[in-house]
């Protein structure tokens, strides 16, 4: 049943002349996590589907390993599915739910009894093998769905965004016991979600998906470090995205000029000087520093204007031009650290997380490491 | 202080709480029309059958079961109303199967299938003699063609009155199948596929027991249209003989013999076999997974 490669190639699907999906090229290794990640109508559902046989593909092919799969019927696939919403048959018991598939597999009696009660043990629903499925809470029913494509030892196991309809704290649980099936089973899983942070915590391979088209296939640590366009780096947490133009080259960096102050960043691709371009930093990479830097001469580029957190760090440290003054508007409580949202004196709201405790209407200076600073093309995306 | 958590409330709130207030008021127009129009009869006709002219409290009701004509018409009936039903249910589901999805030109389609029960019994009884009859386009095609010597009788004798109700009937069963069917949660062929499932074995073993009970009830809808025919068995049956059905000897004892007695129990009876086939059938589906067909929240 199991495959050392699964290779799309050029899948592609339409609905009435709209490219749900356009040319998706990935190979899938056995034991890999891959999770296809994106805004909803990216396509990532679609993928799914082709990849079960449930919806046919407009162009391109799906090989397992020699073998051309993407002209076979969902039932002689052999992948397991969890579906959204579960899907699980309302009329039969939890047992029956689970033994449904081996039985279309015509395993005998005695071992299907043998493999169901497994499957019951590894999702920790033993007690409740009787009810049926309406009987049991959304977690459960969630667990049911799994161990209902698990129990075929399938050769990939197909996840439509599991775990969109539990509560977030079923949902951090569901999740590291995904991972644990995953990894003790040795399954070969493909996983689609819109929540970045499931997929980056779950993924071997994220491939992030927009308008159909991908925007970028790599491990998390690569998307969460290197986006390759502002989609991907909106998607990954930079959450501030601002619109500038480009000025000359630095070194390796990129001077970028923000209501007059000169902010020196990493380009992505080859921003040229005069383009339009967006600078991308995580809420995270933002410094704070109190009030009076724009009284710092500028012949201080390398230093953020006096923040005592700053000034307490490695002076080796280059950071991005002079702090850019600005208000705290909006302080949001979030345990150890407070998201903070200021505007600049020039009007743009900028976004950023601290264990410092700012005050409404505090007059405060931002600044930004040089490497933290993304600087990326305004058309960007593919 | 603890004499006012302790009291009871009031009246009219625990009323209220049973679902007791003024708004029921509201239903005594609805509640007086039914008495009026229908409880009164019916209990007027059930005590009018009591009351026969001869025989005592149950003169009628022996009359009718030592009757040979009179008690097969039970059977008669029967014999036209149950397989007609099955048949509509029947055929309901494979086509209403097909055409739960969304496909071009499928409101045509459904129009057309529909458009039965607005003729009314009477123009479907005429067209089933234009179409069906010794001299109908059915048996001319049929004689030209060389395949029969003689026009086959399929009018103003059981099968008339079968195709009848199979045409007026089938439009009920196919909607309601069609609605019970598009309740059943898609999601759950697909799931039954991706563990293996054919085709057949999906319809089996996942859509067919979500959907028993509906054809249960879809069956009883269609057998009790079925039993009180009346227009057709006359129409295109053989209404002396073997479309003698219970209504027409109803008919017969109230308006042609004047036994008003006697057709009120006759019209009893008729009650009585339906509730005993529904009770039935209904029994049946009470063994069934009646529950949602829904695969999951959301």
């Amino acid at each position: 049943m199991s495959f050392e490669t699964l290779r799309l190639d050029g899948v592609s699907r339409s609905f009435g002349g709209h490219e749900a999906l356009a040319g998706l090229d990935l190979t899938i290794k056995r034991g890999e996590f891959i999770a296809l990640l994106g805004p909803s109508g990216c396509g990532k559902s679609t993928a799914l589907n082709c990849l079960a046989g449930l919806l046919p593909l407009t162009r391109g092919s799906i090989w397992q390993d020699g073998a051309r799969l993407d002209v076979l019927p969902p039932e002689r696939r052999g992948f397991g599915m969890v579906f959204q919403n579960y899907a699980l048959f309302p009329h039969l018991s939890v047992r029956k739910n689970i033994a449904f598939g081996l039985q279309m597999r015509r395993v005998p009696r005695a071992e299907i009894r043998r493999r169901v009660d497994e499957a019951l043990r590894l999702v920790h629903l033993e007690e409740h093998a009787g009810k049926l499925p309406g009987q049991l809470s959304g977690g459960q029913q969630q667990r049911v769905a799994i161990a209902r494509a698990v129990v075929l030892e399938p050769a990939l196991v197909l996840m439509d965004e599991p775990l969109s309809n539990l509560d977030a704290k079923l949902r951090l649980e569901m999740r590291t016991e995904i991972r644990r099936l995953h990894q003790s089973l040795g399954l070969t899983t493909v996983y689609v979600t819109h929540d970045q942070e499931e997929a980056l915590s779950l993924a071997d391979r994220l491939v992030v998906l927009r308008a159909g088209r991908v925007q970028q296939i790599g491990t998390p640590e690569q998307l969460h470090t290197e986006p390759a366009n502002w989609h991907v780096a909106d998607f990954m947490g930079y959450r501030n995205l601002l619109p500038l133009r480009a000025g000359p080259r630095d070194g390796t960096g990129i001077v970028v000029e923000f209501e007059g102050h000169r902010l020196t960043g990493t380009p992505v691709g080859d921003p040229a000087p005069g383009d339009e371009v967006i600078a991308g930093i995580r809420p995270e990479d933002l410094r704070i520093g109190p009030a009076g830097g724009p009284g710092v001469p500028a012949g201080s580029p390398g230093v953020a204007a006096g923040g005592p957190e700053v000034a307490a760090g490695s002076p080796e440290v280059p950071v991005g031009g002079a702090g850019v003054p600005a208000t705290v508007e909006v302080v949001e409580y979030q345990g150890r650290e407070v998201a903070v949202e200021a505007r600049t004196d020039g009007g743009v709201a900028l976004n950023l997380r601290t264990t410092d405790r700012p005050a409404i209407g505090d007059r405060i200076t931002v600044s930004v490491e040089p490497r933290r600073l993304l600087v990326f093309p305004a058309g960007g995306a593919t | 202080m603890s004499a006012i958590v302790g009291a009871r409330p009031a009246l009219r709130h625990r009323l209220a709480e049973r679902g007791i207030d003024r708004q029921l008021l509201l239903l005594l127009p609805a509640a007086l029309f039914v008495v009026t129009l229908f409880i009164y009869p019916f209990l007027y006709g059930v005590g009018l059958s009591f009351q026969p002219t001869r025989g005592g409290t149950l003169g009628a009701y022996r009359e009718f079961f030592t009757d040979a004509y009179l008690r097969d018409t039970i059977f008669t009936t029967l014999r036209l109303s149950l397989p007609a039903a099955l048949l509509n249910v029947l055929a309901s589901v494979p086509i209403a199967y097909r055409m739960r999805g969304r496909f071009r030109a499928k409101r045509l389609l459904t129009t057309l299938l529909v458009v039965p029960i607005t003729l009314g019994t009477v123009l479907t009884a005429q067209g089933l003699l234009n179409f069906l009859g010794p001299t109908g386009w059915f048996n001319r095609t049929l004689l030209s063609a060389g395949l029969v010597d003689a026009p086959v009788r399929l009018t103003n004798n059981y099968w008339g009155v079968f195709f009848s109700l199979v045409i007026t009937g089938f439009p009920f069963a196919f909607l309601l199948v069609l609605s019970y069917l598009s309740g059943i949660d898609p999601s759950l062929e697909r799931a039954a596929a991706t563990l293996g499932a054919g085709r057949w074995q999906r319809f089996r073993r996942i859509t067919l027991p979500l959907l028993a009970p509906g054809l249960a009830t879809t069956f009883c809808l269609t057998f009790v249209l079925a039993f009180s025919v009346f227009p057709s068995a006359v129409l295109v049956g053989d209404p002396a003989g073997t479309t003698r059905v219970m209504s027409i000897a109803a008919y017969d004892a109230a308006y042609v013999r004047y036994d008003y007695p006697l057709a009120s129990a006759v019209a009893v009876l008729m009650g009585l076999v339906e509730l005993l086939v529904i009770a039935a059938v209904l029994g049946w589906r009470a063994l069934l997974y009646t529950g949602s067909t829904a695969g999951g929240k959301g």
